[in-house]
């Protein structure tokens, strides 16, 4: 190997003094962590195209079979009759994000196990900061699938009005938000990358059919009751009904409410679960070594 | 609320001061009462078999865990109360490989550079004269996944180096690399020691990494059984060589010893 020569040498013996840790340097960190998930995701491109196709299925397939057999009547936000693929599109955007948000709590299960994880606790920032770029990061990603989900449905003449597209954006930012939290604090609980199956079928599925993704409340209540109750606990039925009045240009103000506090308080479930001194984590886990 | 503790005048600040820290996992213990400290431009060696807490040790140093009994300082500041300031102070090689294979060398070193608000001209600049020090110059762009073990170790060494760290921590760097890849990761990093002031604690099982100028502290079942320069290891334990002193304070016969080569 070739004789070491540091870029500016530390100074002897003397620890070297850091520049007190400003603005410019948590956006550097957040900038940092926001591409390494959007570069991870460009290199997996199986993850992009299955993420796509996903939604597309139910669009195509489901959509245009359940079309005459479930009717909408008139509810708000729609002011006239709508195509039962207008009426699922918001659903599938919350589908997308609910899947991207336990994809990355998948992602940091993978970290974990693989050891990348550490890279990131081990920086000086604070712990909360770091999980925060992580969540946005994933959240970025998310948003991502979503609007190319829709340009491929606007193709297919799913389309909302034009200031929608614009509009949802905020929305689909604090639904992927709310779900990034869920994921982020399912990764703290999940002990091996096998037990991720259990996600999917306690938190992923009875997350999507319990809620207004697929049927209007009202006839979900129709039918239950009790189901009707159980969506209502849902914190997804308020992503999607959030996305879906978005797209008009309007705010659910329930549904925002629900919806923000839900994202507060996973996040901040998922924070003390990565804390070290209170978490679930470093109970659980093992560091990978045998030493 | 700085929490760096004050040596009197002339006191040297240790690199790295850990005392009376112990752990365990649920009722298991992992560290009983461990003391000892480096000083800064010191090349440490933390031998131990597998089990004896190595890695215990290192989660607690890099606040992965919390330090729920004893205190952990690395320049003065505390771990657990200023972690920030005590990692900004100190770069890690982890055991497992930490490399993400998707992405380039460029590419994760950037990341890490992020992680520690280097970013840009800098954070290039940083990355380019690092891989001249591991000898790996212009393998900027090449993938991670194809990189060879040693080669992902060196990369990993430039890593922990970005942020100019003046503690340098290595988990078992050298497992599992070929002769000639362990001579040179370790040739480097002793070459830092010199060059650079940077303190260093080597954990290790292979005991001829240690060198006869070396400090060692030695761990067996969690508990610190011997430390100090290898030639006070030595006499203090009534042994030969530090081999044999390895071998005695680790309770193993000499049927055990072929666990301390590679």
């Amino acid at each position: 190997m070739s004789a070491p020569a540091m870029p500016d040498k530390v100074a002897g013996v003397i620890p070297v003094k850091f520049e007190k840790f400003g603005l410019r340097h948590y956006l550097i960190c957040l900038k940092g962590v926001v591409l390494r998930e959007c570069l991870r995701f460009l290199h997996q491109r199986e993850r992009f195209i299955s993420s796509l196709v996903r939604p597309l299925i139910w669009l195509f397939i489901f959509a245009a079979g359940f079309r005459q057999v479930l009717g909408v009547s008139i509810i708000p936000p729609y002011k006239t009759y709508v195509l039962y693929e207008v009426y699922i599109t918001p659903g599938l955007c919350g589908m997308i994000l609910l899947f991207s948000g336990m994809q990355s709590s998948l992602s940091m299960v993978y970290d974990r196990e693989m050891g990348n994880m550490r890279t990131l606790l081990v920086s000086p920032f604070p712990r909360w900061f770091l999980l925060v770029s992580k969540m946005l990061a994933g959240v970025s990603v998310s948003i991502a699938q979503v609007y190319a989900f829709l340009i491929v449905a606007w193709f297919w003449g799913v389309k909302a009005p034009p200031i929608g597209y614009l509009t949802v954006l905020p929305a689909l930012f604090l639904s992927g938000m709310m779900l990034c939290a869920l994921g982020m604090l399912l990764s703290s609980m999940i002990k091996q990358l096998e037990n991720f199956a259990g996600i999917m079928n306690f938190v992923i599925f009875p997350g999507y059919f319990a809620s207004p993704a697929l049927y209007p409340l009202w006839r979900i209540q129709e039918a239950s009751p009790l189901l009707h109750k159980i969506c209502l606990a849902n914190p997804f039925t308020y992503a999607v009904e959030l996305i879906r009045f978005a797209f008009y240009g309007q705010i659910e103000w329930l549904s925002l409410g629900v919806v923000a506090g839900c994202t507060v308080l996973f996040l901040a479930a998922a924070i003390i679960a990565y804390d070290p001194s209170r978490g679930l984590v470093t109970r659980k886990q093992d560091t990978g070594g045998n030493g | 609320m700085q929490h760096v503790r004050t040596s009197g005048p002339g006191d040297q600040v240790a690199a790295l001061d850990v005392a009376a820290v112990s752990h365990s996992y649920g009722s298991k213990p992992a560290l009983n009462d461990v003391s000892f400290s480096i000083a800064p431009a010191t090349f440490t060696v933390l031998l131990g078999l597998n089990g004896a807490g190595k890695t215990t040790l290192f989660s607690l140093i890099s606040h992965l865990y919390d330090t729920r009994r004893g205190s952990i300082r690395i320049f003065g500041h505390d771990v657990s109360r200023a972690s920030g300031e005590a990692l900004r102070r100190v770069g890690i090689v982890f055991q497992a490989r930490t490399l993400d294979l998707d992405l380039s060398v460029h590419q994760n070193l950037s990341y890490h550079a992020a992680l520690h608000g280097i970013g840009g001209r800098e954070a290039r600049q940083r990355i380019a004269a690092l891989l001249d020090i591991v000898d790996m110059p212009g393998r900027q762009h090449d993938k991670a996944r194809s990189l060879s073990g040693g080669q992902m170790r060196r990369i990993e060494i430039a890593r922990a180096l970005l942020h100019r760290p003046s503690l340098l921590l290595l988990d078992e760097a050298t497992v599992g690399l070929d002769i000639q890849s362990r001579a040179g990761i370790l040739a480097t990093i002793r070459k830092l020691v010199e060059t650079e002031g940077i303190g260093v604690l080597w954990a290790t099982h292979l005991i001829d990494e240690v060198d006869d100028g070396d400090h060692v502290v030695v761990l067996r079942q969690g508990e610190l059984v011997a430390k100090g320069k290898v030639a006070d290891v030595v006499r203090t334990s009534g042994a030969g060589s530090i081999r044999d002193a390895f071998s005695r304070l680790s309770g193993i016969e000499a049927a055990g010893t072929a666990e301390l080569s590679p």
